[in-house]
Formats: structure tokens, C-alpha cells, sequence
């Protein structure tokens, strides 16, 4: 817990090193951060304001802009339940009821075993699919309240392992670029030329 | 349309200015600027247009919405904000439609939704843009019923300022100020929508030496500053202009008091230095004024114990102890050291004295600065330099000794005005905004000059524009000659460059100038030390604190038969006087003082002086009546008409226009350039030591950080720092004690490790609580190297 790992950082290097200014890659690092802990921790974002030259008030800035980080521990599954119209007039505080019962803790909470985080979201967007839910923002659609146990049974038990991975994963397939095709970052002082699709035709 | 004739050119044709832009504002023509936002053009012209998150000295973000006006576009008036929105050739502005007053009416009344309205319990309240402007712009009530947004109120996000988040109504200005001004991005918007809040990193408090500023700026009270919480009403506190005398930047302020108390001081725009910043240790220090530490009455020693006493026996004693010396020693035995804390006058009138007595013993710095020579080359002044193509540093951490010059170095850096080349013993506040920034083992400073400016690209950098050297005392364990021989060294290779040096206390520069330079602090002492000085007139000085050798300083004023000095407070140095004549401090008389770039303003009085004290320069017309000398002035004016008199390098300074102009007269050049030193050779670094090296931190013990509750505990407190590499060296870890060792003496001290220092070099602060770096420093030496060992 806590900074980031060395390896890590050889990957936050690797970030870092895309940009033309290092500070851009501060949400990229919060990524990795929040997959490395489960959450965003004060220590990661001391660190991601060492390796990107801001001070650890201006990543906290930025990291709590988004709903999607999280800076106290959530379980491995983050279940968020809609409750926006669709979904409400569907039965999704029916649902939510349901959840709360069956985990044993309110909205909001996470179990003590930190298995699960139960929370209520607006809408994700999949209204014609209520009631819906998302666990690490995977979609289950049209959840009846059996269903939803049976979620919870096949998530504690693994049985969903291959397409749920743990909560704060980016990505289980981490995208290399070989040195070769990597596109020379460029301080945006130092482009004296207008970029080509200000030129008009000469950009078709 | 403009009526004023356009000046026509040889050819006849009219000369046009590229940058002219006019517009039309209510219906009245004003002429513009390219470049200048609506809102600036406004101001200019009368139309107040309202405003929270606008401030001149800060870059716009268009946060409050406030501003907004109606600018003529091509279907019809449309709403822009004005602080957001340059103006344009022949744009038309009103500001007094009904839809502007309905806009504006709006945005106060969302302002004001959750704000929660405590102004009777509220420091602002009386003083608020927020309340002023609810009135003059608001729509008188709210539709907004519902609970307002609460939260822990008020939090302390350092130890001087405190944040209300309740009030805060998100204009971005102390985060602001915090990142682009001071550079120190401590404060930040954290969360979201309704949720948005100015929060500091937990456990990180928002330390800037520059924080004070954000609590002047706030449009509302949300940041409050702890030394003037519930002090005062704002339509009790009285003011008066004045200029800052904490260090030689000499920022303008406004003194502000109630009930013959200094409460607080505010940033006054002056545009050629401060531009309305201060730092914390010039907003926070009056309260050195109103110490319970001041002297009140006169002190004289009766069988070696100080004991309070009336004037008339005070100023008798110290004339005996001035007759009795001369009948001992000659003239010659009396020194005067001090003066730099005082003003113009105050210095003039005590040189005056000391010449009349026959002597020019006299040094208004203690051997911490550097040799009046430097003030023989074309001087340049703060604006000069923050508007150079280069500026060259050799110096001390400017955001340590003179911190609002540093905030017009930054600026100028980071508007890419100005390339900054530094040349520095340790890490400095500039060194992240530096082109290029030099690093260097006290000694090797002309090496590093001649190699770093020969270098192609800084030849060619040093050629596109005016050159600025900004020259100090980078360190106190050096000779000042090595920095006089690389100041020499720079103007051989660029003698186009105007030279500021950055002398740190308060009024040195008036001093030297009012003419207490002839003599050498240091080598008065040393005579001191041979017996050859039978008096030593302290003027606000603490020797024992402020001469860096402590050895020459302590020996010395044993060696002393007598001892007078004028200060507001007792200290170490004075201890052992014979006569100590309590003098009124700054806020309590009138004068004018000199900041470091020669600039004259005048002081203001705002409250009585403490007890019976007295200002310095009627201390020496008195004392010099009691000799039967006639110093020719009995009142401020005809010291100060004397002095412009007599001292050429006040020459050019006129009353009336100093009474006129808040911003004061640069003084007159005296003198020329001064022929360059031979290269000191510098004797090589034994290969188990370290060079020390010495310098000031903001916050130290001096008396004005130390008699100012809210700043004493500041001070970061003496250590030995050094390279995190070098600490293995020395075979300790972080935080061990450790035995130090100079040519004469060993102290003990904490080592720490710190990677702003340069590796095979120490780096102690100056003059902090428990600290004793003093006796490793001899003043006789052109470097001096430490040993360092575990104990």
C-alpha cells in the first residue's frame, strides 16, 4: 500500500514519457495508483506529484474532480446500482433495498470481509435495460432481485473472475508501445508552425 | 471619437500606434490598448463594472461571473464577461442596461445562496467586495430558502491563515495567487459541483512564505488571518501609507491601528515594486511593535546593573562615556555601527554626530554585506531588472531575504520576459525558474562565472537585450572580496549590465548613502578587540547576533569600556552596556527611508511611540547639544533638508514630490565604477571537510520574527545540512548529533540531510533560536571549512 511499486513507476516513466509536459500524465498515473491499491492513497499521490513536478495539492485537485477514483478503501467489487428515473420507476430502489439486505450494509458501505462496496449512481446510460447495475463498471442489465444474489454468489466465488477483475483495474492487457513507433513529444512552445487543420484546404 | 490632434510625422502622414484600440464604453469614446481586457478599460474610464475574481496582477479565468456587460455583436447586444473579453476596434460596451443590472442582480443572488451572511461575526464584514457589492449590484433579496451548504468552519489550512469554506464563493484568487504569484500551488479546488472547496493536501499546510496576500485578496471573509482575527472592525481601524522596512524591498503598506495599537498591515499597489504583495514576515511582524519586550525608559548601569532612569541622566552618562573616551583614546575611539534599521534621517543625524565628533568609524552593516564599492556601478532598479532580457543572480536565496523581489524575478521568468542565470552555493527559491542555474563550492564562484557566461548560447542570450546583476551576500561564511572579484568578473565580460545590489536590512542603502559607510564593521571590531576603541554606539544593532564571525563580535564588545545603545529592545549586545536609550520603532515616526534599488519614500506615523522612546535622530541632536555640538537641525525637516544637502546621493530628492508621489525618487548615482579586485586565490578544500556555507532563512531569530508571537515559532531552527550522498560520508543518519569543527572551535549540532545542497559543502542557517554557527565562521578568512563527526 501506500507509493507506488517500482515497478510501476518504471511504468509511470513510461507514461510520463508521452506527453510534451510530464504533468499531463497525472490521470493516467491515478490509474495505475487506484489499480495498484483498490483506491487512490495520500501516499501514491504524494508520489505521482514527485514524478510529474505538481504538488500534492494540485493532484488531489484534479483526482477529486472524478467520481471514479476513490480515496478511502472499497471492496473488490464496487456494485453501483442506477437509481436515475428509468431505472427508479423499474424498481431499483426495490433493488437497492434487496442489495442492502443481502450484503448487510447501507448504500455506500462496503462489507467488513471488503468484498463488496454497495453504492447508488445516476444514470449509466442503459435506460431501456432497467433496473441496471455495474460491478467494477461492467453492466448487468434488467436485474431482478435473484438474480442479484445470484451475482453476489458467483462474484465471492470466483466464478466471475475472467470477465470481473478486481476493483481499480485499468486494463488486464497493458498496451506497449515499442520505442520505434513512439511519436517524439514535442513542447507545445516550441511548434512554431500552425497545426495543419488551421490551414484550411491544405489539410484535405 | 478622440478630439486630441494626432502629431503628424516628417512625411505628413499621421503616425498611428499599432497598439491603439478604441472603443466605446456607455457611450463615451476611450481609448484602449491592444491586448487590455474590457474590464481594465472600464476602470479607466469611470464605469465601474463589479467584479470578484478580477485582479490586475493575476491572469483572468472568468470564475464569478460578475463581470458581465453587453458588448454590440453582429445580432444584436449579447452578454460577455468582461474580465475574459479583450477589447476590439470600435467595440461598444454599456454597462448600464437593464439586462447588465438584471445579470448582475442574478449573480449575486447565486453568490449569495450559500453563502451563509454571518458579516456581524465576520472580519470582512465593513470591507467586503462581497457585501459592498450585494448592495451596490444585488437584487436586495433571495428566492433561495432552502438549507445552505455547511461545513467545519473555520479550518486552519497554516499556521497564520485560516479558511471558512462556508463563505468561500470560489473565485480562484488565493489558489491563484498561490500558483501563478508565489509559486507555491499549496492550495488547490478539490471535488466537484456543489462540493467544490479550497483544501490544502492533508498534512501539508498551506506554508507559503507568500500566504498573507491570499487573506488581503479574498473578495469575501473565507481566509482570515490569525494575527488580525476579531482585532478590530474595519470602520475602527485607522490608517496611513507607509513602506516596509522589514527588509530592503521596501513594498509600500498601509499601517493600520485601533486604539494606538498596530493591527495590521495591507499590500499597497505600488507599480515600480511590490505591486500590492507582501510577504508573511512584513504583513505579520507589527507585533514587534507592540511587544511586551520594548524598552520604555532610558537604562543605565549603576554598579553593573542596568536600572531605568530619566532621559536627562541617560543622555548625560552616554555624553561622559563619548568625553571620556575622546580624553582617553582621540576621536577616533569611538565607533558607530548600526543605523540600517532606522530611517534616512535617523541615519543622517547619527552620521552627522559621529563626523562632528571627529571620527569615521562608522558602518551601518556588520559585516554581512558588501563593500559600498558595488554601489559604483550604473545602478539598476527593481523594474530594470524584471524587465532585463537576462538577469544575472549572484546572490542569496532571494525568496529568503528579500522576498517580494523575488516575486518580480519569478514573474518576469515566467511571463518570458526575462531569462534568469543564477549562480548560487545552494539550491535557491529561483533555481526551478532559472535558465540556467550554476551551482558552486564557496570559492569556485569566479570560475563558474568566467565559464558559464563564455559558453556560446549565454553569449548570445547576454546579447538580445538589457542585463540585469542582481549582487549580494550569498554567504556569510566567505569573504565578501570573492563576490566583489565575481560581480568584477561578470562586468568585464558584460560591462553593458546595470548592477542591483541586494543589500537585505531594511534602510542599509539610505544609510550608507546618509553617510554611515566610511568605516568597515569588521575591522572596527578588530580594533575594538586591540583596545583602540574606548566607545561603540550600537544603533539598533545586536552584534552579537548579526556579525557572522561571533568569536570577533563578542571579544570585541568585552574589550569595549563603554558601550551605548539605541534600540527598542534588549538584547545579547547590549547586556553589558553602560547606557542603553530606548529608541521608537518603526510606525511610531516620520522620516523617509531607502529601499534597495535607492528608492526614497516616505514613512508614515500611525502610533505613538512607546513609553518615553524617542526616534534615533533626536537622540543624537540631543546627545551632540550635551558635547557642545550644534548639529544644526532640531526637527526631522531640517535634518532631512541637511541631509539632501549634503549628501549627494540624495541630491535629487524633493519633499514636495515624495509627499506627492506614494512611490518616491530613485536617488542619484554617486560615484563610478570601481576598478576590479585581483582574483583572490582560494585555498583548496581539505579533502575530509566541508565549506561551510551560511545564510538567512525568512524566519530567524532577529528581534522582529522573535517579539511577533505568530512568526516565533516559524523559524525551521539551526542544523547542519548536507547532501543526502555526503551523509553516508560522514557515516551518521538523518537527525544524528554531530560534532563540527572550524579552525578554532567545535559546536554540536543536528545533521540533516538536504539535496538543495551542493555535495562537499555544509549549509547552515543563520541566526536561528539554539543556533551557534557563528563560531565557525572567522571573518578573516576568504572561505572556512568544517569537519564533521560523529559524537
Amino acid at each position: 500500500m501506500a507509493r507506488l511499486s517500482d515497478e510501476n513507476v518504471r511504468l509511470a516513466k513510461e507514461i510520463i514519457a508521452r506527453y510534451p509536459r510530464s504533468r499531463s500524465a497525472t490521470i493516467p498515473l491515478l490509474h495505475l495508483a487506484q489499480e495498484q491499491d483498490g483506491y487512490v492513497t495520500n501516499e501514491a499521490m504524494v508520489h505521482i506529484g514527485e514524478l510529474v513536478g505538481a504538488t500534492s495539492a494540485e493532484v488531489l485537485g484534479t483526482a477529486s474532480f472524478y467520481e471514479m477514483f476513490k480515496f478511502e478503501p472499497v471492496g473488490r467489487y464496487l456494485i453501483n446500482i442506477c437509481g436515475t428515473m428509468s431505472c427508479a420507476l423499474m424498481g431499483a430502489e426495490d433493488l437497492m433495498h434487496h442489495a442492502e439486505e443481502r450484503l448487510g450494509v447501507k448504500l455506500g458501505g462496503t462489507t467488513p470481509d471488503g468484498t463488496f462496496t454497495l453504492e447508488r449512481a445516476e444514470c449509466q446510460a442503459a435506460c431501456t435495460e432497467a433496473p441496471c447495475l455495474q460491478v467494477n463498471y461492467r453492466y448487468r442489465f434488467r436485474v431482478t432481485n435473484d438474480e442479484f444474489d445470484r451475482l453476489v454468489d458467483d462474484l465471492a466465488a470466483g466464478r466471475l473472475d475472467a470477465e470481473i477483475p478486481p476493483h481499480g483495474t485499468v486494463a488486464r492487457v497493458r498496451q506497449r508501445v515499442a520505442a520505434d513507433r513512439v511519436v517524439g513529444a514535442v513542447d507545445p512552445e516550441l511548434v512554431t508552425e500552425s497545426p495543419v487543420w488551421l490551414d484550411g484546404k491544405a489539410a484535405l | 471619437m478622440s478630439t486630441t490632434e494626432i502629431p503628424a510625422t516628417e512625411g505628413g502622414a499621421p503616425e498611428v500606434d499599432p497598439n491603439a484600440v478604441s472603443i466605446t464604453i456607455n457611450g463615451r469614446a476611450v481609448a484602449a490598448r491592444k491586448g487590455e481586457l474590457i474590464i481594465a478599460a472600464a476602470d479607466r474610464s469611470g464605469d465601474y463594472i463589479p467584479r470578484f475574481c478580477y485582479h490586475p496582477r493575476m491572469s483572468p479565468v472568468g470564475m464569478c461571473r460578475q463581470c458581465l456587460v453587453e458588448v454590440e455583436g453582429p445580432r444584436g447586444p449579447m452578454m460577455v464577461v468582461s474580465c475574459m473579453t479583450p477589447v476590439a476596434e470600435g467595440q461598444i460596451v454599456r454597462t448600464d442596461t437593464p439586462q447588465v443590472k438584471r445579470a448582475h442582480e442574478g449573480i449575486v443572488e447565486l453568490l449569495l445562496a450559500n453563502h451563509p451572511l454571518d458579516c456581524p461575526v465576520c472580519d470582512k464584514g465593513g470591507e467586503c467586495p462581497l457585501q459592498d457589492q450585494a448592495f451596490s449590484h444585488g437584487p436586495g433579496e433571495s428566492r433561495f430558502i432552502e438549507e445552505k451548504r455547511h461545513y467545519e468552519k473555520p479550518i486552519a489550512i497554516s499556521d497564520l491563515v485560516l479558511l471558512d469554506r462556508e463563505r468561500c464563493i470560489l473565485c480562484d484568487r488565493c489558489t491563484r495567487f498561490a500558483d501563478e504569484v508565489a509559486g507555491d500551488a499549496l492550495i488547490h479546488f478539490t471535488s466537484r459541483g456543489n462540493n467544490t472547496q479550497v483544501l490544502t493536501f492533508p498534512d501539508e499546510p498551506f506554508s507559503s512564505y507568500f500566504s498573507g496576500n491570499t487573506v488581503q485578496i479574498c473578495p469575501v471573509g473565507a481566509l482570515t488571518a490569525k494575527p488580525y482575527r476579531f482585532k478590530a472592525r474595519p470602520w475602527d481601524l485607522d490608517k496611513t501609507e507607509s513602506t516596509c522596512t522589514t527588509c530592503s524591498v521596501g513594498c509600500r503598506i498601509t499601517l493600520e491601528s485601533s486604539r494606538d495599537q498596530l493591527l495590521r498591515h495591507q499590500g499597497v499597489d505600488s507599480d515600480p515594486v511590490n505591486w500590492g504583495w507582501l510577504c508573511d514576515k512584513g504583513r505579520f511582524n507589527f507585533e514587534a511593535v507592540g511587544s511586551a519586550d520594548r524598552l520604555e525608559n532610558p537604562l543605565v548601569a549603576v554598579d553593573g546593573r542596568l536600572t531605568e532612569t530619566s532621559w536627562s541622566v541617560a543622555l548625560r552618562a552616554a555624553a561622559d562615556a563619548i568625553a571620556a573616551a575622546i580624553r582617553d583614546g582621540g576621536a577616533s575611539s569611538i565607533a558607530v555601527i548600526g543605523g540600517a534599521r532606522g530611517s534616512n534621517e535617523d541615519a543622517y543625524a547619527w552620521s552627522r554626530l559621529a563626523k562632528a565628533l571627529g571620527t569615521s568609524n562608522v558602518d551601518a552593516q556588520l559585516g554581512d554585506g558588501l563593500p559600498t564599492a558595488v554601489f559604483g556601478y550604473r545602478q539598476a532598479t527593481i523594474d530594470e531588472a524584471a524587465n532585463a532580457g537576462t538577469v544575472i543572480l549572484l546572490g542569496p536565496d532571494l525568496k529568503e531575504e528579500l522576498p517580494v523581489l523575488h516575486l518580480r524575478l519569478r514573474d518576469a521568468s515566467q511571463k518570458r520576459r526575462s531569462r534568469i542565470i543564477e549562480f548560487t552555493p545552494k539550491a535557491s527559491g529561483l533555481s526551478n525558474e532559472a535558465w540556467k542555474s550554476v551551482t558552486f563550492e564557496p570559492g569556485q564562484q569566479i570560475a563558474a562565472v568566467r565559464s558559464t557566461l563564455t559558453d556560446t548560447s549565454v553569449v548570445s542570450q547576454l546579447n538580445k537585450g538589457p542585463v540585469v546583476v542582481v549582487v549580494g551576500r550569498a554567504n556569510l561564511a566567505e569573504s565578501s572580496d570573492l563576490t566583489m572579484a565575481a560581480l568584477a568578473a561578470i562586468m568585464e565580460l558584460v560591462p553593458q549590465a546595470g548592477v542591483l545590489p541586494v543589500l537585505r536590512r531594511g534602510n542599509v542603502r539610505g544609510a550608507l548613502a546618509a553617510g554611515l559607510g566610511a568605516g568597515d564593521a569588521v575591522s572596527i571590531l578588530e580594533q575594538a578587540v586591540a583596545g583602540r576603541v574606548n566607545c561603540l554606539v550600537l544603533v539598533g544593532a545586536d552584534p552579537l547576533s548579526d556579525v557572522p564571525d561571533a568569536d570577533l563580535a563578542r571579544r570585541a564588545l568585552a574589550a569595549v569600556p563603554h558601550v551605548i545603545s539605541v534600540d527598542t529592545n534588549r538584547h545579547a549586545s547590549n547586556d553589558g552596556a553602560d547606557v542603553i536609550l530606548p529608541a521608537s520603532a518603526f510606525g511610531e515616526k516620520d522620516g523617509t527611508t531607502t529601499n534597495v534599488e535607492g528608492r526614497v519614500t516616505q514613512l508614515g506615523r500611525k502610533v505613538t511611540a512607546r513609553g518615553t522612546s524617542r526616534p534615533d535622530w533626536m537622540i543624537a541632536v540631543e546627545l551632540a547639544d550635551l558635547l557642545g555640538i550644534d548639529l544644526g537641525a532640531g526637527s526631522i525637516r531640517e535634518v532631512h533638508d541637511q541631509m539632501v544637502v549634503t549628501q549627494p546621493a540624495f541630491s535629487n530628492i524633493d519633499r514636495r514630490r515624495l509627499a506627492a508621489d506614494p512611490d518616491g525618487v530613485v536617488m542619484a548615482q554617486v560615484g563610478s565604477a570601481p576598478i576590479a579586485p585581483p582574483t583572490p586565490s582560494v585555498p583548496e578544500r581539505p579533502g575530509f571537510g566541508f565549506r561551510l556555507v551560511v545564510s538567512r532563512k525568512l524566519y530567524d531569530a532577529g528581534h522582529n520574527v522573535a517579539n511577533s508571537p505568530s512568526l516565533a515559532a516559524l523559524a525551521p531552527g539551526a542544523a547542519l545540512h548536507v547532501h543526502p550522498l555526503d551523509l553516508g560520508r560522514v557515516g551518521v543518519g538523518e537527525g544524528a548529533r554531530v560534532k563540527v569543527s572550524g579552525a578554532r572551535t567545535s559546536v554540536i549540532m543536528t545533521i540533516v540531510a538536504d539535496d538543495s545542497v551542493v555535495r562537499g559543502t555544509a549549509w547552515v542557517p543563520w541566526n536561528q533560536p539554539g543556533g551557534n554557527v557563528g563560531e565557525l565562521i572567522d571573518a578573516t578568512a576568504l572561505v572556512n571549512d568544517v569537519r564533521v563527526e560523529s559524537i
